[in-house]
């Protein structure tokens, strides 16, 4: 007989606990609404695909879809182009007042966006901002970007400082070094702190919701609106649950090999 | 590593703080310029010294809040922290089946916060979620809409399934570092399985799991659409936590002095407890170097 190790025993009830959820949903989305509150199927008994069509055919709804990605894509762009000289700054001199800043930038990290929610949406009002995907992007950049210094730092720290040395005899210049040499010695790292600016700012919902009304508005956002008068269209709001899951599981997938190193910030 | 003095190193680091004064300092400051004033409407202010915060110290309600949010923190990081070291010891190690628990461990942590919270709502339904329905036919009388006590432990069991991957993940990238060398050593001793987890795996993951601590201190002290969406700081106000409060204070009713005064002490306790974590890390750190 074969033998099976108790920690496969562990991981897979772990597994199953952590996908039964999920699964619920992916089947309540191929369910029709008469068949979610009528009766109790484990699986679709009447197949439809009818969900996803209202959504991916709906400007209203997949527009949701585009916003949100397009000022992720930007918060994360902002976060690692500002993070990056920083970190490297963090990682390799020692200058007044370092390690409280270091400390200053984390705590911006532990804000409450509660906390900011309402002086967010008054202050970009000032500015005209308001339903802009540049106004999320900026307000994620709160939390994005200690994290992007915080892991980005972690990976620098790393990398040998005779590289450097060798590069300046070498007659590099910093930005010529920084680019053509550094950058890709630390791509794991910033394809890591990539991936963790778009997570956080993908799952954020607060700031995004306060800071747009229409035409910026995230899909996390819209999805609130399947509650109407004929009552709760549960198949639609499962099936665009399950279209957010989505762009995390791609990038996921992406960046697999590194994942464990990056939520350890670089530092193992 | 030894880092070179150079106070030039400010230039580099100028980027970020602007980006983080425009996002963080400014609004900051309107709380603050909140938190000392009162209104009659109008955009009438006038100063009102410290009265808000004095209000907010003394009142019931913060307190409760505080309380239930210390209470949650507490449970969410007793339950996680062990459970995400024992799922790390038992992943794979290396090959197909590693790649593929990571990728299937990290899925929770990329779904929005409020599709978390519909997914258990939905899951939780004793109408048509399979959670509420199968405890339902079990005879047990499971309901979070009307009970605390089932509405607690939806919301926490929420939060374990959300969130123990990230410290099961950060636990695991500190057992991949250590050395095969380490566990010969430990072979050639006759060490316990026990006495090999308490003085190899444990101290070498003391670093990542002081991030983890951090990590989780932190987004559970902050907290706000998963319990939110499922229970709506119902039933009561039993599952109100701290930001919940907040933002009902701040958005439902425009109570803008008290709700700043909130805010600040809120951000206060949590700056508080995470200097503490942060200072044992740096510590932790400083520690392993000097090896």
């Amino acid at each position: 007989m074969m033998r099976v190790k108790p920690s496969a025993f562990v991981m897979l009830a772990y597994l199953i606990f952590l996908l039964l959820p999920i699964y619920w949903l992916l089947m309540m989305s191929l369910k029709t609404n008469t068949e979610i509150t009528s009766t109790f199927t484990l699986w679709p008994a009447d197949l439809t695909f009818r969900n996803y069509q209202t959504i991916l055919t709906d400007p209203s709804w997949y527009m949701g879809y585009v916003n949100s990605l397009i000022y992720v894509g930007l918060n994360t762009l902002i976060s690692i182009t500002v993070a990056l000289p920083a970190a490297y700054a963090f990682s390799r001199y020692r200058f007044m007042g370092d390690k409280h800043l270091f400390f200053w930038l984390l705590t911006n990290r532990m804000a409450p966006p509660a906390v900011f929610a309402l002086p967010f949406f008054q202050f970009y009002s000032a500015f005209g901002l308001i339903d802009t995907h540049i106004a999320v992007a900026l307000a994620h950049c709160l939390f994005n970007v200690p994290l992007a210094v915080w892991i980005l730092e972690g990976f620098m720290r790393g990398v040998p400082k005779e590289i450097d040395e060798t590069a300046y005899i070498d007659g590099y210049s910093w930005p010529r070094f920084f680019v053509k040499i550094f950058m890709p010695l630390i791509a794991s790292g910033i394809g890591v702190a990539a991936f963790f600016c778009f997570m956080f700012s993908w799952v954020e919902l607060l700031l995004a919701r306060t800071l747009t009304t229409t035409d910026a508005k995230p899909i996390a956002a819209i999805m609130t609106r399947t509650v109407s008068a004929s009552g709760m269209d549960w198949g639609v709001l499962a099936a665009a649950g399950i279209l957010t899951i989505i762009p995390g599981a791609l990038v996921i997938y992406f960046v697999r090999n590194y994942i464990a190193k990056g939520f350890a910030l670089g530092r193992v | 590593m030894d880092k070179t003095q150079n106070n030039r190193a400010w230039f580099m680091v100028l980027p970020v703080l602007i980006v983080v004064a425009f996002s963080a300092v400014i609004p900051l400051m309107t709380v603050v310029n909140y938190s000392v004033q009162d209104t009659f409407g109008n955009n009438e202010f006038f100063w009102a010294g410290l009265d808000w915060f004095d209000d907010t110290i003394h009142s019931e309600r913060m307190h409760d809040s505080l309380f239930r949010q210390a209470i949650f923190s507490a449970i969410i990081l007793a339950i996680e922290v062990p459970l995400g070291i024992f799922i790390a010891l038992n992943m794979p190690k290396r090959g197909f089946w590693s790649s593929l628990c990571l990728v299937l461990m990290a899925l929770p942590l990329l779904i929005p916060f409020n599709v978390v919270g519909t997914i258990w709502q939905i899951f939780g339904r004793v109408d048509i979620g399979l959670l509420g329905h199968t405890l339902a036919a079990l005879g047990i009388d499971y309901n979070y809409t009307n009970d605390p006590l089932d509405a607690w432990i939806t919301v926490i069991v929420m939060d374990v399934w959300h969130w123990t991957s990230l410290v099961a993940l950060l636990a695991y990238a500190g057992l991949q570092s250590i050395p095969q060398a380490y566990y010969q050593a430990a072979k050639i001793d006759q060490a316990s399985r026990w006495s090999v987890f308490r003085y190899i795996e444990l101290p070498k993951m003391a670093g990542v799991l002081m991030i983890a601590i951090l990590l989780r201190f932190m987004d559970s002290f902050m907290i706000y659409t998963e319990p939110f969406v499922v229970t709506g700081g119902g039933p009561g106000n039993s599952t109100t936590f701290l930001s919940v409060d907040l933002a009902k204070m701040a958005t439902g009713q425009f109570d803008l002095g008290p709700a700043a005064a909130y805010s600040i002490l809120y951000y206060l306790v949590i700056l508080l407890v995470s200097w503490a974590f942060y200072t044992v890390m740096t510590n932790l750190d400083r520690a392993e170097g000097g090896k």
